[in-house]
């Protein structure tokens, strides 16, 4: 066990998850303001034949290479998504559930075909779908962990911009932010944070890392910065544990263990988040109850 | 029977029922919702066994009842707490299905429920595990359970179809009406719950979405009327379980990962020609409009 936490290879992984956490946190603010929680978890689902279709193409399991065909089938995903939904009298939700369980079908069928004509070299490709960060290498660690880095500062630098993005794009578009620009980089970073993500927690769950730490933090302010940064810190928090925990079990899954931090991490927030959290809204309602009592019963109301 | 008689026959079920359910899901706009319910279904299941230590068909619809049921109404408690419905629905179900993965891997591992296996289901093992029923003689036992599902669902579909009509085109009317909407929300998720459960077993947790709306949505195309739309949609599910598997055939590939595939196929045919909303009606029609 301590052999285990002490080897090099663990802390790269360790360090990449915990990027990979805080990556996510952020993009996911974004994701959650704009109402697109099941978007993400449509391109994480959308991303698995890309994954597959780049082993299969280049015979070797080299995670830049795959990382680069699961951002393609996923932005493809994307793309069709809103052709559905813009040029059918199908409405979006319709459209990610046939994109999400279509693609994933597709990449189930050449995962089989990888498993059999794969000769050894596709071990380990079966961890793309619940993630295992077991299955990781220092090189893999590496350019998992640059890449977030990159999100990370990419989302940094232009907070200003982004804010206004967000909240405003007519405003945006006013004092000359190129909104068009900035819309289309934020599907890259989430496509990133996806594509980057689906070794260590796997298809099925990555949208859960985006999803819950923005939720959670949500209940602790109404300012986009501390929510950035706390929902950050929530993921980067559950990336780190959930990794950690999940090198005590011999094939204890990753993803899920990720996603259970996470959502430890939410129950506390819902309860006792101070914006909205149900132990505070149960004290103001009894506060308000308390003053009318006291105003019922010194006459000033009926 | 033979052996690949006996595959089509449950992927034709696992189709019509699916179909005929998707119909209601599309139309509801709570597409993802069965997406939700698919995944949670396997943390039910995963409950059942472990309290009954059986993989009978009996305890894992409960199971799975149980769980459709609760992640229904942990979605609409979120919702009311003022989370959106997208990231309850994210919340939710991420969380469920974790729980239902980690105790599998954990504590049921490797006896009869494996994580593949509840995701990609072993559609191959089916014409093996049969029961014997009178009359008829020998019969898998999940055609025998789908069977039941699709009569279920035929009859729940069939008893209440006017009710199914308001509260899914009008649920305002519905209400004034004095028709039960809440309940009937249940009674549908419940619905949604066994079928879902039901295909489990032949396509596996996650292609029963697949199968759920992607047929539905490929009738959505070719007509106005819902009594029409319930026929084609559960023809193409059955359609695409039949295609899928000549495809797994072909390339030797995964049944469930093609026939998931083979809806996609379905749709795209539908989306390029279907006379009412396909692509080249529109194009056509636009030209002569102007």
């Amino acid at each position: 066990m301590v052999s285990v936490l002490s080897s090099p290879n663990f802390q790269w992984v360790l360090m990449s998850t915990i990027l990979l956490g805080l990556a996510a946190g952020m993009v996911g603010t974004m994701t959650h303001l704009r109402k697109q929680g099941l978007m993400s978890d449509a391109i994480s689902h959308a991303a698995l034949p890309g994954v597959m279709m780049a082993f299969l193409l280049s015979g070797e399991k080299e995670l830049l290479v795959l990382i680069i065909g699961a951002a393609i089938s996923g932005l493809i995903g994307a793309y069709l998504i809103q052709v559905i939904d813009h040029t059918t009298r199908i409405k979006e939700d319709a459209a990610m559930g046939i994109i999400l369980s279509v693609f994933f079908g597709g990449g189930i069928m050449l995962l089989t075909i990888a498993n059999r004509v794969g000769g050894g070299k596709q071990s380990g490709l079966d961890s793309f779908i619940f993630g295992q960060a077991a299955s990781m290498v220092r090189s893999d660690a590496v350019i998992m962990g640059l890449i977030a880095l990159l999100v990370i500062i990419l989302i940094a630098l232009f907070f200003k911009e982004w804010k206004v993005v967000l909240f405003d794009p007519n405003h945006a578009n006013m004092i000359g932010i190129p909104v068009k620009v900035y819309q289309s980089l934020y599907t890259f970073l989430l496509v990133f944070v996806i594509v980057i993500g689906i070794q260590a927690v796997g298809v099925i769950l990555m949208a859960a890392l985006l999803i819950i730490p923005a939720v959670s933090a949500r209940y602790w302010t109404n300012s986009l910065f501390v929510m950035f940064i706390l929902s950050a810190s929530i993921g980067g928090f559950s990336g780190g544990f959930g990794t950690f925990v999940s090198t005590f079990g011999r094939n204890l899954p990753t993803g899920p263990l990720i996603v259970l931090t996470s959502a430890a991490l939410f129950l506390v927030s819902l309860v006792f988040g101070s914006k909205q959290g149900l132990l505070n809204t149960y004290k103001q309602t009894n506060l308000i109850k308390k003053k009318r009592n006291v105003q019922v019963q010194r006459g000033d109301l009926e | 029977m033979s052996y690949v008689g006996w595959i089509l026959i449950t992927g034709a079920l696992v189709g019509i029922s699916c179909g005929l359910i998707g119909v209601l899901l599309i139309l509801r706009r709570m597409a993802m919702m069965a997406d939700a319910i698919s995944h949670t279904v396997l943390l039910g299941i995963v409950v059942a066994y472990l309290i009954s230590a059986s993989l009978q068909g009996m305890t894992m619809l409960i199971g799975a009842l149980f769980a459709g049921l609760l992640t229904t109404w942990l979605v609409q408690w979120f919702e009311s707490k003022g989370i959106h419905s997208d990231a309850s629905i994210g919340v939710v179900f991420t969380t469920l299905f974790s729980i239902g993965v980690v105790l599998i891997s954990t504590s049921v591992g490797n006896v009869h429920l494996d994580v593949n296996h509840a995701l990609m289901g072993e559609i191959s093992f089916i014409p093996w595990n049969v029961i014997e029923l009178p009359i008829i003689g020998d019969i898998p036992l999940a055609v025998v359970m789908l069977t039941v599902v699709t009569l279920i669902v035929v009859l729940m579909i069939g008893l209440f179809y006017k009710e199914w009509k308001i509260t899914t085109f009008d649920p305002a009317l519905a209400v004034s009406l004095g028709i039960p909407v809440l309940l009937l929300h249940y009674v549908f998720m419940t619905m949604v719950s066994i079928t879902t459960v039901a295909a489990f077993d032949a396509v596996g947790a996650i292609m029963v979405v697949a199968m759920l709306i992607t047929p539905a949505a490929a009738a959505n195309l070719w007509t106005d009327r819902l009594l029409v739309m319930f026929g084609l949609s559960a023809f193409f599910g059955a359609a695409s379980s039949t295609i899928g598997y000549g495809i797994a055939i072909w390339l030797n590939t995964s049944i469930s990962g093609s026939m998931a595939f083979a809806t996609g196929l379905i749709f795209l045919i539908s989306y390029l020609v279907a006379p009412l909303y396909g692509m080249i009606s529109r194009l056509t029609r636009k030209r002569t409009v102007i």
